[in-house]
């Protein structure tokens, strides 16, 4: 089970009314590399994996993913609550705001709304944490490119941090990736 | 929310943090015993900073004690705080 607590992992911070900014941060909400996927897809892959330790690493990050979630759709939240609509107009926005208004909702940069064919689950611990380790890069890599498009410091801030976390995610997934390739080997003997 | 609880949740928010980090590092190094001394130190520190918190400003989570009338939905919600 989860329990919430009323904090953000990462203190949040925007300078800026900015919907096309938010239009494009709502890649990392809902996006196929997001952090919705991240946390649905390591929660999902614990029940088949061999080792308790794996259980661990899959639990404790994928609970940290949506802590991530959380933080991102506060970034989009603080960059369009006070932007009058005929602001939006004419923006990247317009097409999310005619739907959802000013809610997050969880789709890509482009629109695509989020769907569980972003993630993979298999009863195989190798194919599952490779897969992992792949999206913890591919999200590295969406973080960089949004860090070059944004012009909000206390965003760009933010966005640090959470690039920072893939690439500890993705050392902690490799780590796990040995134990695991350590212990489907030493059950060898007969 | 004041400058002072501010700080306080925001101390909060960087010990959480560490316990996080640390957390993960011993998933896969559960022999590291210095590491294992952090994290106790660091759950130390954050049991205190926490019921330091919510006896003076409201829970922070529902499980809290709380006091009369039902505080738990009256501070402010994390995405509606000035950083």
């Amino acid at each position: 089970m989860w329990i919430y607590e009323k904090k953000l992992q990462y203190p949040v911070r925007v300078d800026t009314c900015n919907p096309t900014l938010a239009a494009m941060i709502l890649e990392q909400f809902g996006g196929p590399d997001g952090e919705l996927s991240a946390g649905i897809r390591y929660l999902t892959q614990r029940w088949a994996m061999p080792t308790d330790q794996a259980k661990g690493i899959l639990t404790d990050i994928g609970t940290e993913e949506f802590a991530h979630w959380e933080i991102i759709g506060t970034i989009v939240w603080k960059l369009i609550k006070d932007v009058p609509i005929k602001d939006i107009e004419g923006t990247p926005l317009e097409a999310h705001y005619v739907n959802h208004g000013k809610s997050p909702f969880p789709h890509d940069a482009a629109g695509y709304a989020w769907t569980a064919t972003f993630i993979q689950s298999k009863d195989d611990p190798i194919a599952n944490l490779h897969e992992d380790m792949a999206a913890e890069q591919k999200a590295r890599a969406t973080y960089e490119y949004l860090i070059n498009i944004c012009d909000d410091p206390g965003v760009k801030d933010a966005l640090r941090f959470l690039r920072e976390r893939e690439i500890v995610h993705f050392q902690r997934f490799g780590e796990t990736l040995d134990i695991v390739q350590e212990c489907l080997n030493s059950k060898k003997y007969y | 929310m004041d400058s002072n609880q501010l700080d306080m949740l925001k101390e909060i928010m960087e010990i959480c943090f560490c316990l996080t980090d640390i957390n993960l590092y011993l998933d896969t190094h559960p022999n590291d015993e210095r590491a294992v001394a952090l994290h106790n130190t660091f759950s130390k520190k954050y049991k205190e900073l926490t019921n330091m918190y919510s006896m003076k400003y409201g829970p922070l989570t529902n499980y809290d004690l709380s006091k009369y009338p039902w505080e738990y939905t009256k501070s402010p919600w994390p995405w509606e705080i000035e950083y």
